[in-house]
């Protein structure tokens, strides 16, 4: 591809536009090592090195911290402590004050960071780090939620409750009644590229930080308070991460104040980059869940009525756990309406490494908890599962019943799920299979099958409201090239792409004219992190914007230069019609600036409609949902648990896609990641309170030989976003995540299938081998009569 | 007497490289990425789970050129001598083009973030070289080492598949330059011992085994380094002090595999990408077990003699082998000596080693055309995880049907590699049937007392260790029905 080649000015349409399948703009570099991460970048002469000192215990008060022979050791420069901290000691992102960078005073879990050594290399910072002599006076401490009670144990905020009808009054008028708990593992992030930070002084108070973040905005403005400066002396820049999911949404804050704190201290520039094992141990992941459920149905598995408490486990600190058991709330009905609800969320304190976002933001965890719901009723009734599912769907788009509205009191307006489901079925060919399996299941002692059909329905929107809004900075060149910046990151998700295709729709030139760079605090302020699947939505709007502005100032400029009305102004592809002569973008764009148009814009959006009053639990939380639906088909073996998923077929809505290309690789790799966090990856801490799954060799989350055997992803080729999103596209970062539950729901139909489907198999997650043995075991001794 | 230098020679890419100084435990990714600014190579774990920092490693084997994917996180440069190191940097296509390997990454959406890109691009391209048109079975066990978090691994499937429509291995730069590198190694293999550093920063290169043997006996405490699939974590994990080091993986006195009267002996050196090839022939049980040890570049580097050796209570082989009646050759000097490998495992962290002893050969008996013989691994992820549990089952039937001797061995469930003998003892001389299967069952309390873990519990472990002796059972019956689940169904 040649980038200097002259535009086709006879081209019927762009090359890029959107709605069209572009590579990642990156992937010629990606393939090719030399696309630049953060500790690829060139450092400054006399860059120092950060070795991180971790807590040894989970919970204790710091009785002596000698550094002495950390601070004599080789090439160590200095060695700091929160004494060291010249603004406030802490990066809570939620205003609780509850995250130190360094501890003081008391470590809460183990690992977390109590000093950091800076030195000549790396190397000679980690040694150093292991050389400090630390005593602890020790406390007991809490390592799981599985003992804590939900509604009288420490929490870390302020819970969540939804009410909608008379949930205890229906379940008790219930002709059935099941109540039970369901446990639910985290997840680590396993970003390939773990914590990273480049920390470059500058004159005066300001710092450049070089953060491997999807929140730079929230990077500037903690390493500010931890600095003590303005906002102002703090720029944060990532040009790309290797992986986010949420895991650097809040968790890369404390490796850039650490970096920008040592770069000020000793006006040079300093790097930190966690050790794998460090990242693992010492930053936050996916919450655990204790569900606690109790449903109401009829005879028919009709829901009358449900009652959930979502206890999860936050960790030492609030980092974002309030929001994201409210996102479980918002979700625990899955595509479900339940005529009357109760949901509460329980954010317990415990001693362990603060839990954070990750894809589906406690989402995910709200929709296992609903189809555990349908799995108990499905069971309790006899009826395969999808029925149930199909029977309690809420009505669909343009129906006139009252079978619609949330827990929240959000009316769904835009509900696809009957088709996407009919639809999946029919190519996934449910039924037949259904058949089949049974008929190997008759005639296999030791391996068994299962399959399931689990549904989707995400909402789109951030629940704080002011994180819904973007800006973008356009510039055209007097050459009619496009440079674009906006406020979202790039971590792999094409949104950098996604966005260049809106800004190149808007000009009507081709991909190849508009420049991607680096999201940068100094170009636009006050963004949101780039989460909540938000990025395309919110940052396509505001490029729009931007592109608009100047496309119109270049209309007005051709109207009447040529004196034509504005209507008669049309851009073509690379070019522009006025009146009835054409002319090349880039021409109009330097005679424009010839007479002085301005040809840089600022652009900015904000979502309609939304609204949310969290402490009545009523409001407009999502612009709209997303749709889906996934099938998978396992075999398990019966004297081991050993399994395999033979295959899985997914139909996903991303409405009118920006970019097919990209939104497949989200939808197949969603499924995957779902899949791990309910399968294979298993956080497992011991009884001191550390984390013994911090590595990779440990820590197993899927590989190329864990994918189906058949893996069918197609999205939907009729639907459209009900409301005006960009282009009418619909978001696709989180949805596809939770169709890892039919996996889940396939290993537990196997499980069934040795107690003749009689008994609700209650796979916990995640289903390790291990746990799908021990199913298997008791479901056979409860068939037998105990 | 032996010639000694002072400096590592190999290849890079294209260049010549001669080290006078590098540290004994300087790994292959530090050098590229901090000494060479050659930073298309990732740390994503260093530990050699992850991929991202794959390259090539070109050496001869009886003179032959071959190059294999590794780990560079967990690589020592030290090991290097007389090798040529391919990185990501040196890939091209012709007239300034990417690589066939790039190009179909590119055009089937293989990246997204990128990080892990290079890696699985280097495993693509080793694996391209041998085998261009491989089936799904084939990539899966290449990319075995690497880990993508964003694809899900699809589309990276799908650009491995058009690999051979995009261009000619023999047109590849590797493959054209094949004599000239070769050429250059064979001179680089110059007979000498290397030695480097002083004090407490040593490291040295045998010219051979003999050499190897003399230097171990006059060394204090030395580490010993093969594969460093395992030592490689010691220093960047544990940040141990190694020093002084000796590399034994290039030694050809132990990279020797043969075979006679039915006794396949394996030298120390040999990988087990190199000991695949016989012993999946010999003994088709193993070449399924030998594929799930870790991934393909642990196995390019990993050794049979490393995985006895260091006394893993958790080792892949030493249960199959010790089920098989395998046998150890030790060395001291010039002296030899051969214990059943059983024998070899005294107690956790202990084996029947003495100071300047090394693990030279083992020779595992090719099992008996009547009799039975199976291992199976249990973990939690199905490849690239360690050992659960790991069973290993050798079976002969006297005419009657009843148990003429059966050899259980277990990994994961005691401090050694052990045999189950309460269990074999139940089924000796009874007839092999289901129900003397289950008495049997019931005996490996006395044999085994398993930890709990991050891997498994000790419940799961019994549990799983005992339904194993089931399966062996019900897989020596026959039968149309799937005893055990599989990725890929057999030819």
């Amino acid at each position: 591809m040649n980038k200097h080649a002259s535009p086709n000015l006879k081209a019927a349409k762009i090359a890029g536009g959107v709605h069209t399948d572009q590579r990642h703009d990156s992937a010629h570099k990606h393939v090719a090592g030399t696309a630049v991460y953060i500790d690829d970048m060139p450092e400054p002469a006399g860059t120092l090195h950060v070795g991180i000192g971790l807590s040894s215990v989970a919970h204790g008060k710091l009785k002596s911290v000698d550094l002495s022979a950390v601070r004599s050791a080789p090439g160590v420069v200095d060695v700091l402590t929160h004494a060291d901290v010249p603004g406030e000691n802490d990066v809570s992102p939620s205003g609780m004050h509850d995250d130190p960078v360094f501890a003081e005073g008391k470590v809460q879990f183990h690992g977390q960071p109590i000093f950091a050594v800076i030195a000549e290399t790396r190397e000679q910072g980690r040694s150093a780090a292991r050389l400090a002599k630390i005593e602890y006076e020790e406390l007991p401490g809490i390592f799981d939620i599985w003992n804590l009670d939900p509604e009288k144990d420490k929490q870390v905020t302020t819970p969540l409750t939804l009410t909608r009808g008379d949930a205890a009054a229906a379940i008790a008028a219930a002709p059935h009644r099941i109540k039970n708990r369901m446990k639910l593992g985290g997840q680590d992030h396993f970003y390939l590229e773990g914590q990273v930070s480049l920390a470059i002084p500058g004159e005066d108070d300001e710092v450049i930080v070089y953060c491997s973040t999807q929140g730079p905005s929230e990077t500037q403005h903690l390493v500010a308070h931890v600095l003590g400066v303005p906002s102002h002396a703090v720029t944060v820049e990532v040009r790309r991460m290797g992986g986010g999911f949420g895991g650097k949404e809040t968790q890369a804050n404390q490796c850039a104040a650490i970096a920008a704190i040592a770069a000020k201290k000793h006006g040079r520039a300093v790097k930190i980059r966690l050790d794998r094992d460090e990242d693992m141990t010492a930053t936050g992941k996916r919450h655990d869940f204790a569900i606690d459920y109790e449903v109401g149905f009829d005879d028919e598995g009709n829901i009358l009525g449900v009652d959930f408490m979502f206890a999860l486990n936050a960790g030492f600190s609030a980092d974002l756990s309030g929001p994201v058991g409210d996102r479980a709330l918002f979700h625990c009905d899955n595509a479900y309406f339940y005529p009357h609800v109760h949901a509460k969320s329980a954010p317990l304190y415990t001693n362990t490494v603060s839990n954070t976002a990750f894809r589906g933001f406690g989402g995910p965890q709200g929709m296992v908890g609903a189809e555990r719901v349908i799995d108990e009723v499905a069971f309790a009734v006899g009826k395969d599962p999808l029925e149930i599912r199909k029977l309690n769907f809420y009505d669909p788009m343009g129906a006139e019943g009252e079978r619609n509205v949330t827990p929240y009191h959000q009316k769904v307006e835009d509900n696809i799920i009957h088709r996407i489901v009919a639809e999946l079925a029919e190519s996934a060919d449910y039924a037949g299979r259904r058949r089949t399996i049974d008929a190997f299941n008759a005639n296999s002692r030791f391996i068994k099958r299962g399959m399931a059909l689990t549904p989707v329905k995400f909402g789109i929107s951030f629940t704080k409201t002011e994180s819904n809004q973007a800006g973008a900075l356009v510039h055209v060149y007097n050459d009619g090239s496009v440079h674009m910046n906006h406020g979202g990151t790039e971590m792999g998700q094409g949104l950098h792409l996604k966005v260049a295709q809106v800004v190149a729709e808007e000009f009507q030139i081709d991909l190849d004219r508009v420049k991607i760079t680096a999201t940068t605090t100094a170009k636009v302020p006050n963004t949101a992190p780039t989460a909540a699947s938000s990025g395309a939505d919110l940052n396509g709007m505001a490029a729009q914007d931007a592109a608009r502005q100047i496309r119109k100032r270049l209309t007005d400029f051709a109207a009447e230069k040529y004196q034509v009305p504005t209507d008669q102004v049309v851009f073509l592809p690379n070019r522009v019609r006025i009146g009835n002569q054409e002319i090349g973008f880039n021409e109009l764009v330097k005679q424009a600036y010839l007479n002085r148009i301005q040809l840089s814009a600022a652009g900015f959006y904000k979502t309609p409609k939304i609204h949310w009053d969290r402490a009545k639990g009523r409001g407009h939380a999502f612009y709209y949902y997303a749709y889906g639906a996934a099938c998978s088909e396992v075999s398990i073996d019966t004297l081991t648990g050993e399994y395999v998923v033979e295959r899985t077929d997914i139909l996903h809505d991303t409405g009118r896609s920006l970019n097919r290309a990209i939104d497949i690789g989200q939808v197949e790799g969603g499924f995957i990641q779902g899949m791990g966090w309910l399968t294979t990856e298993e956080l497992v801490w011991d009884d001191k309170g550390r984390l013994r799954t911090h590595a990779p060799s440990t820590y197993k989350i899927p590989l190329a030989s864990d994918r189906p055997k058949i893996f069918n992803v197609a999205l939907t080729d009729w639907s459209q976003a009900y409301e005006p999103t960009i282009h009418r596209s619909k978001a696709v970062g989180e949805p596809p995540l939770p169709h890892g539950m039919s996996v889940l729901h396939a290993l537990s139909d196997a499980v069934a299938s040795v107690a003749d489907h009689k008994i609700c198999p209650r796979l916990d997650a995640p289903a390790t081998p291990e746990r799908v043995l021990m199913a298997v075991e008791r479901l056979k001794a409860e068939a037998a009569g105990k | 007497m032996t010639k000694t230098r002072n400096e590592i020679r190999f290849l890079l890419n294209g260049e010549d490289v001669a080290l006078s100084q590098v540290a004994p435990d300087e790994t292959l990714l530090d050098y590229l990425r901090l000494r060479r600014s050659l930073r298309g190579s990732k740390e994503g774990c260093a530990e050699g789970d992850c991929g991202a920092c794959t390259v090539l490693v070109g050496r001869l084997t009886d003179g032959k050129l071959v190059y294999e994917s590794v780990n560079a996180c967990i690589r020592f440069v030290g090991s290097l001598d007389g090798c040529h190191v391919v990185t990501i940097e040196h890939l091209r296509g012709e007239a300034g083009k990417l690589h066939p390997v790039q190009q179909a990454m590119v055009d089937f959406h293989g990246s997204q973030c990128g990080f892990c890109t290079p890696g699985f691009v280097m495993s693509l391209y080793g694996l391209w070289m041998k085998e261009p048109k491989p089936a799904d079975a084939a990539i899966e066990k290449a990319l075995q080492g690497n880990l993508c978090r964003c694809t899900g691994y699809e589309a990276i499937m799908r650009a491995a598949r058009a690999i051979s429509s995009y261009g000619k291995v023999a047109k590849d730069p590797l493959a054209v330059e094949r004599a000239a590198v070769t050429e250059k190694l064979t001179v680089l293999r110059d007979g000498s011992r290397v030695e480097i550093g002083a004090e407490k920063h040593r490291l040295i290169v045998p010219a051979d085994v003999d050499d190897f043997a003399s230097i171990l006996e006059s060394e204090q405490k030395p580490t010993i380094v093969a594969g460093s699939t395992d030592v490689g974590l010691w220093v960047t994990k544990h940040m141990r002090d190694i020093s002084p080091v000796v590399f034994i993986g290039h030694l050809d006195g132990l990279r020797t595999i043969s075979e006679k009267d039915g006794l396949v002996s394996i030298g120390a050196g040999v990988t087990y990408t190199e000991a695949f090839e016989t012993l999946s022939k010999r003994i088709p049980a193993l070449g399924p077990l030998i594929d799930r040890i870790g991934g393909e570049q642990v196995r390019n580097m990993g050794t049979i003699g490393g995985n006895i050796a260091n006394g893993s209570p958790i080792g892949d082989t030493p249960p199959p082998f010790i089920a098989l009646g395998a046998t150890l050759t030790l060395r001291k000097g010039k002296a030899r000596r051969t214990i059943p490998l059983e024998e070899f495992f005294i107690a956790y962290g202990k084996q029947d080693r003495q100071p300047g002893e090394f693990v030279e050969a083992v020779h595992v008996p090719v099992p008996a055309k009547d009799s039975y013989f199976a291992a199976y691994k249990i973990t939690k992820r199905r490849d690239e995880d360690i050992t659960a549990a790991l069973g290993a089952f050798l079976l002969t039937l006297a005419r009657d049907g009843t148990v003429a001797s059966i050899r259980i061995a277990y990994g994961g469930m005691a401090a050694t590699p052990k045999r189950a003998r309460a269990v074999e003892a139940a089924l000796t001389g009874k007839p092999w049937t289901e129900a003397a299967v289950e008495a049997a069952m019931t005996k490996y309390a006395e044999d085994f007392t398993p930890l709990t873990d991050m891997r498994a519990t000790a419940e799961y472990r019994m549990l799983a260790a005992r339904n194993l002796l089931m399966r062996f059972f019900a897989e020596s019956q026959g039968g149309k029905a799937p005893i055990q689940v599989s990725r890929h169904r057999v030819a």
